[in-house]
């Protein structure tokens, strides 16, 4: 399961699509809407995709994590739109053989996620806006695979 | 020959339109077609991405006909 979408994730579901006789372990991980950035208060998150790219990307990274960890699944689906604070922007869900290859894989997947899955977001603040890049995200200068 | 150029997040913004069609000559660059829609100036230009058809290319990456061009800015997913 790759997906972009405007409404709310339903962990459940996302969790549902790594199940399989094989895993002995599943992890979740959620990106989660928060309330400040350094300090400064965050009123919420609007989130942007270029959903014919992201999606692909999404399944390009999903080949590559499968090669990495044999017997790994996972499945993701990021948000877009406005999010409130404490909503889920990202679900990440990974199954592995065992523990050690789903903490792995796991990270692996979010952190390929930042830097390749075209998504962007916005904060608001009480007196405006702005777009934030992860630190993750290639800057100037690097070619794309 | 007829690009299609999708525009996302601060770039849609500066544009102000997602979606544009532009005319450029056989041989046109990813990176020359950015030089042309957001020219380098004083601010200096965001660093971004080249996509073509939904696939990272180079930026030295040919256009062709009918391609489907973005200019990815920095992400913020997750």
């Amino acid at each position: 399961m790759f997906a972009v979408q405007a409404s709310p994730i339903d962990v459940s579901v996302v969790r549902e699509a790594v199940g399989r006789p094989g895993a002995g372990a599943v992890l979740v991980f959620e990106g989660v809407a928060r309330d400040n950035f350094d300090g400064r208060p965050v009123l919420g998150l609007d989130y942007e995709a270029y959903a014919e790219m992201a999606v692909p990307q999404m399944e390009a990274i999903a080949a590559e994590l499968a090669t990495r960890w044999p017997g790994a699944r996972v499945a993701m689906v990021h948000r877009t739109g406005s999010l409130e604070i404490g909503e889920a922007s990202v679900v990440i869900a990974v199954s592995a053989p065992h523990r050690v290859e789903a903490y792995e894989a796991s990270r692996f997947a979010i952190d390929a996620l930042k830097a390749r899955v075209p998504v962007w977001k916005k904060e608001r603040y009480a007196d405006g806006a702005a777009w934030k890049a992860n630190a993750e995200s290639p800057t100037t200068g690097v070619e794309a695979p | 020959m007829k690009i299609h150029v999708r525009h996302f997040a601060v770039l849609r913004e500066q544009r102000g339109c997602e979606l544009e069609e532009v005319e450029v000559a056989p041989g046109t660059t990813a990176a020359a077609l950015y030089d042309l829609l957001f020219p380098p100036g004083l601010e200096g230009q965001l660093p971004v991405l080249f996509a073509v058809n939904q696939a990272y290319v180079a930026r030295a990456a040919v256009l062709v006909e009918g391609d489907e061009v973005a200019f990815i800015p920095p992400l913020g997913g997750g």
